[in-house]
């Protein structure tokens, strides 16, 4: 089995051949590039084309850890980083559990995570893939303009290594276009504008959707004109995928094991209790290369597995790094995350998704009498509390009246709480959408929701 | 008085003839402006939790990020090599962005702007111990724990920086800045009978250690404390519109959501704001008057130049509720013809600056803030306010409220759960009916858009809106 190895190895090996007796290091660099193309009506508003690099190192001695970073790769720049972080250990307080994580003999599964073609694909055709998003969403109806058309793609090389024998490197590239739509409507007071907004995510440009993401932005704005605030009232919500992706993220972090050997989980203590709706399983699987944030290794060199978190219903386990396991008398479910060289690993899920189940969006709203189908939601950092379960966000969607879509509405919230939220959760949609975040979504039917309007 | 530095200025280290090379290598044909933009920050931070401190982090972050504009296009590259070959490729690598061909014969002549400092920093970071840091929150964790056996959890932070900032552009301006950033936040989780519930309290200002001669960290963790303690016997917020109160200090994000990011000019020129067409005309309550302010002397979204170069002033955006100006950056300012603001901001030299607040604050009314409570029958009271967004198109906003209690016949009463509250931006202006006298800063936030976070600072006297809308369950 080859795997592919980042020359950014060779950094990270040499400063951790100067771990001195008694000291744990682990080095982790990185460096990468973006590509943004921004359009506006017509013609390049921005272009961005750049590149950085940067490493991370963390010292641990007699329990106590340091760490330090920067910007940059240069040898004495990398000097004064590993000089920093052995400076910081002093200051830290002693951890039993405080340890880099070792190889644990599971097998990296192989992903193509790097495409070729994206890293050859010519510039001027990124621009043209931005115009033509443009057209095809400003050209379909007369009330929609566009706000902004993007192309943009990343690619980052990594390297990771540790006293403990961790040794590990990857590369991965991936694109996307995005656009963002506005629809106005009526003139003077009643002048009123909506948003919307539509993308399309892949290894390479030749697995965009052009149309269907240009048809999604058109239909997201305009399907809200004319909308109202509605009265308040308990009612039963459909959530869009889009959001029911959000909606899981938001949950994520109630299975984190750092949360939980702290003491901050609202799911502590409950293994093996019934914590959702009985078809409900939720799985993060990095491993599945339909994953838009499918990966191959962890944020600290282990591999990334597929973990089962609720599983008919029921709490099977949480998530976590090497340090949380530790502490929680287990093993590292190869979730360590790293945003980047400059920070340690913390816990997350890396590709969360429900099983899905079979039906359509329409076939779900058809058995609702009194709801809302959920298009958007806005302010989950301001609202969402996910240590107490206070779930309340503003939304926008259109009410569901006996089976069939209707009326648009707008500043509302939807609330209930999270514990509440998975047991009050109705069906599943069979709709799955690999989503550019880390998780997937599809339509959610949950009852019992709290929509406050006027 | 004369500070000997340990760290030369970026202004030495980038020498002032080799801007002006790279800057005239940039404008070639079809290109009338670029720019260089340096960065050289040192930050050091320090985590406690679960009554450790976890570790000491240290970060250099250093590079230039360089701006090419060519009609209504620009191009943009970065690097964090300040040779000048390092400077040169980016400038030909953003040129070539730019779409044009560079290699330009233009001479460019830099002008250093005189220096503009609104913040005095007296013990610089850098000269402050490590254990001393980290002696602050190991206080603030004793503090929260003992504050009631309820606490079952404590988390804080502390974290500076200095950076040094440079900018010169073909216009001729070369501008340097230095921002020195303090600032500390504890959370802290209680238990009960009705579950976990959280509090925080956070601090931060553009000065050095010396704040802390002012600020006492205990209290801040014990704040933290009381709230969560406090929301141990919250009943579930109401759902509906009704009167809400808001307090002094914390509720500045309501003004940066309802009209903040509507009165910037780039949302208003692609006319993606609510606000667009509006000036001279009446946008909010005659009580209102709205100010964004980048020279405020240590608050948190202080900086003497913005992140173009640009001198950072006092803008008075509504007067008694007439809206007066928007906020713009040089490239909105530009097309417009009219002189910059000081708001064109950036994260860092890896991104590229647009219209962005400061300080943005609502000025003192009439009223007496105990008669504003008892002046409304019923409603909801927020305490403290979490983060918030808006859409500016549509004009709805939302924000969090992380403290809260019911009003009941013009008393407070009951402790309420954490929700958002919904209304719509100019409604909610208009819809402000009461204003106190009782002018407070906020607590240090980050502004988000379009990817990017800046740090700002807000503010506003106790105030009424007549009709908000909750977001709970009850």
């Amino acid at each position: 089995m080859s795997r592919f190895e980042s020359e950014l190895q060779v950094v990270a090996d040499r400063v951790v051949e100067q771990a001195g007796a008694g000291e744990q290091i682990e080095a982790f660099v990185a460096r990468g590039g973006e590509t943004e193309v921004r359009v506006y009506e017509g013609d390049v508003e921005h272009f961005v084309s750049a590149q950085s690099e940067g490493i991370g190192i963390r010292v641990i001695r007699d329990g106590r850890t340091g760490f330090a970073y920067a910007g940059t790769l240069d040898e004495s720049a990398i000097a004064e980083v590993l000089a920093e972080a052995r400076d910081n250990v002093q200051f830290g307080t002693v951890d039993e559990w405080a340890a880099l994580a070792e190889p644990d003999g599971v097998a990296v599964t192989e992903q193509s995570l790097w495409n070729d073609d994206l890293a050859a694909y010519p510039t001027d055709r990124k621009i043209d893939l931005a115009k033509e998003l443009e057209k095809l969403a400003s050209g379909s109806d007369p009330r929609v303009r566009v706000d902004d058309s993007n192309y943009a793609d990343a690619h980052g090389e990594s390297a990771v290594a540790s006293t403990t024998g961790i040794r590990m490197s990857g590369r991965e590239n991936g694109c996307y276009v995005s656009v963002s739509t506005l629809a106005d409507e009526g003139e003077g007071d009643d002048a009123e504008t909506q948003t919307g907004f539509g993308f399309s995510v892949g290894r390479s440009p030749d697995e965009f959707d052009l149309d269907r993401a240009a048809s999604e932005a058109v239909d997201r704005a305009t399907r809200l004109l004319g909308a109202t605030q509605p009265p308040s009232r308990r009612v039963t919500v459909v959530l869009d995928p889009f959001v029911t992706a959000q909606f899981l993220g938001v949950i994520s972090s109630t299975l984190n094991g750092e949360a939980v050997v702290k003491g901050r989980s609202l799911f502590r203590d409950r293994i093996g209790e019934t914590v959702a709706a009985p078809f409900v399983t939720l799985v993060d699987d990095p491993t599945n290369p339909k994953a838009y944030t499918a990966t191959d290794v962890d944020g600290e060199g282990l591999a990334g597995r597929r973990n089962v978190l609720i599983e008919d219903g029921v709490l099977r386990q949480f998530v976590h790094n090497s340090y949380s396991a530790r502490r929680a008398g287990t093993v590292s479910t190869g979730n360590a995350t790293r945003g980047g060289f400059a920070g340690t690993p913390g816990v997350g899920c890396l590709a969360l998704s429900l099983v899905p189940g079979r039906r359509t969006q329409e076939q779900l709203v058809a058995d609702v009498d009194d709801g809302l189908l959920v298009q958007q939601m806005q302010g989950l950092h301001s609202g969402v509390n996910p240590i107490s379960g206070d779930f309340s966000t503003g939304a926008a969607g259109l009410l569901i009246q006996n089976g069939s879509v209707g009326a648009p509405v707008r500043e509302i919230t939807i609330a209930s709480t999270l514990q509440r939220m998975l047991l009050d959760i109705v069906e599943v949609g069979g709709d799955l959408e690999w989503l550019p975040m880390r998780s997937a979504g599809m339509s959610l039917v949950i009852r019992d929701v709290t929509m406050s309007g006027s | 008085m004369c500070q000997a530095r340990r760290v030369r200025k970026l202004g030495g280290v980038i020498e002032r003839d080799v801007l002006q090379r790279v800057l005239a290598g940039a404008v070639g044909a079809g290109a009338e402006f670029a720019e260089v933009y340096a960065e050289d920050k040192r930050s050091t931070s320090a985590g406690l939790d679960d009554g450790r401190i976890e570790q000491v982090s240290s970060g250099r972050d250093r590079g230039a990020g360089i701006r090419v504009v060519a009609g209504e296009t620009t191009g943009f590259a970065y690097t964090s090599d300040l040779s000048e070959p390092g400077l040169t490729a980016a400038a030909s690598a953003a040129a070539a962005a730019a779409r044009t061909g560079g290699g330009g014969v233009r001479t460019i002549a830099l002008t250093p702007s005189a220096p503009h400092r609104p913040n005095n920093v007296e013990r610089d970071p850098d000269t402050v111990a490590k254990a001393t840091k980290v002696e602050l929150l190991l206080r603030m964790n004793e503090a929260a724990r003992s504050f009631g056996p309820e606490i079952v959890q404590v988390s804080a932070g502390y974290g500076d920086s200095r950076k040094q900032v440079l900018v010169a552009n073909t216009e001729g301006v070369l501008a340097d800045d230095e921002i020195v950033r303090t600032l500390l936040r504890v959370s802290a989780v209680a238990d009960g009978d009705t579950g976990m519930q959280t509090g925080y309290q956070s601090m931060g200002h553009t000065i050095g250690f010396e704040v802390f001669d002012q600020v006492d960290v205990e209290e801040l963790a014990r704040e933290a404390a009381r709230q969560a303690i406090t929301k141990l016997r919250a009943r579930p917020a109401p759902s509906g519109a009704m009167p809400v109160v808001i307090k002094h200090g914390t509720g500045g994000v309501l003004f940066h959501e309802a009209c903040g990011h509507g009165l910037e000019a780039d949302h208003i020129q692609k006319g993606a704001s609510v606000y667009a067409g509006k000036v001279g005309q009446q946008v909010a309550s005659p009580l209102v008057t709205l100010v964004d302010d980048g020279t405020m002397a240590g608050e948190w979204g202080t900086l003497g130049f913005d992140d173009e170069g640009h001198i950072t002033q006092r803008n008075v955006l509504i007067e008694d509720g007439i809206l007066t100006d928007y906020m713009w950056d040089f490239l909105r300012a530009r097309k417009d013809g009219r002189p910059q603001s000081g708001n064109g901001r950036r994260q860092s030299y890896q991104h590229l600056p647009m219209v962005r607040m400061t300080n943005t604050f609502v000025l003192d009314g009439p009223d007496d803030p105990d008669d504003i409570i008892s002046s409304t029958p019923n409603g909801v009271y927020v305490a403290k306010l979490g983060g918030g967004s808006v859409n500016t198109a549509s004009g709805d906003f939302v924000f969090g409220m992380t403290e809260a209690y019911l009003i009941e016949n013009g008393e407070i009463t009951e402790p309420l759960r954490d929700g958002n509250l919904i209304g719509n931006g100019p409604k909610v202006l208009a819809d402000i009916d009461m204003l106190a006298n009782d002018f407070a800063m906020g607590s240090p936030g980050t502004c988000g858009k379009d990817g990017q976070g800046v740090p700002v600072g807000d503010g506003q006297p106790t105030l009424r809106v007549k009709s908000l809308t909750v977001g709970g369950t009850a």
